[in-house]
């Protein structure tokens, strides 16, 4: 920064992009702390497993550095990225829990019953009832005992706050399919969350 | 007459405000008529507030260590970041 640049406006992902395509490793490393968070809260969900997480983190970047020059920039970098992200995190996770099936199709059988069995208003403001980390860890939980398909769409959708297009394109699903599955993880959340978070008392009012 | 299981297909679309005006007046009357919809429909709401803009946590710092020491190995041994090869 110099004087002569009084506000330092950040450099779009475009332009670092194209930088980091012409050789430019600070251009590239900003890209990377511009998004390493996000990329590893999404490596961490996914593999649920902390050393996989980073593994996962690195080979990301890694993966993406190596093939910059096939980033067209038709997508966002960071949809591109992400991409990248399930892929590798859906690997650790199949070797890892090696024989089991994971994929991003949607479980078989999914009765609307198990997600509607709690149907109870919420405290006014549950979230002011908990600190910051108990929030977090609430939260956190909840999304971990999803489905490996709900808990992705969900944190792109609602938590990454990606777009339906992006998220299918990131996941390689189409938009109906993306759609369908948010649904199911919204709706799934929702029961979990009611158990936390729903009025005391409202269960005695049943009896009277 | 939309039966809740109707509704509740709709509930991404209600939400998001991306049901055709027709479908939302639908929609509304039966959620306004329904105590059960009307909470499934309030508590996801809710739900999806509480998680929208979580930022998320700063990489601890052994990992972004890590992370920036391979990368930096990687972008000395290769050069620019070239095509495969
Ligand atoms: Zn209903």
């Amino acid at each position: 920064m110099t004087p002569t640049q009084p506000r330092t406006v950040p450099a779009g992902d475009d332009d670092l992009v194209r930088r980091a395509k012409a050789g430019d490793s600070a251009a590239f490393s900003e890209l990377v702390q511009r998004y390493n968070r996000r990329i590893f809260r999404l490596t961490k969900h996914i593999t649920q497993n902390q050393e996989d997480a980073e593994d996962v983190l690195q080979e990301v970047f890694m993966k993406a550095y190596t093939h910059l020059s096939t980033f067209e920039g038709n997508s966002k970098f960071y949809t591109w990225l992400v991409r990248i992200a399930v892929n590798e995190s859906l690997m650790k996770l199949r070797k890892r829990k090696s024989g089991k099936q994971v994929s991003l199709d949607e479980p078989v059988s999914t009765g609307d019953e198990e997600i509607m069995r709690e149907i109870a208003v919420w405290e006014s403001t549950p979230e002011q009832k908990y600190s910051q980390t108990e929030l977090r860890g609430i939260l956190d939980e909840a999304v971990q005992s999803l489905e490996p398909i709900y808990r992705t769409v969900f944190l792109l959708r609602d938590v990454d706050e990606l777009s339906t297009e992006e998220a299918a394109e990131s996941l390689g699903l189409t938009v109906p399919a993306v759609k369908s599955r948010l649904l199911r993880a919204r709706l799934q959340l929702r029961e979990k969350l009611t158990r936390v978070f729903k009025r005391k008392g409202d269960d005695l009012f049943a009896f009277l | 007459m939309l039966s809740c299981r109707d509704v509740l297909g709709w509930l991404n679309e209600y939400l998001e405000e991306t049901a055709d005006l027709e479908t939302r007046r639908h929609l509304e009357a039966h959620v306004n008529a329904c105590p059960n919809c009307w909470v499934i429909f309030d508590t996801t709401k809710k739900t999806i507030q509480v998680y929208k803009g979580m930022e998320p946590l700063a990489l601890p710092e052994d990992v972004e260590l890590r992370l920036m020491a391979v990368l930096r190995r990687r972008m000395e041994s290769g050069g620019s970041a070239a095509p495969p090869a």
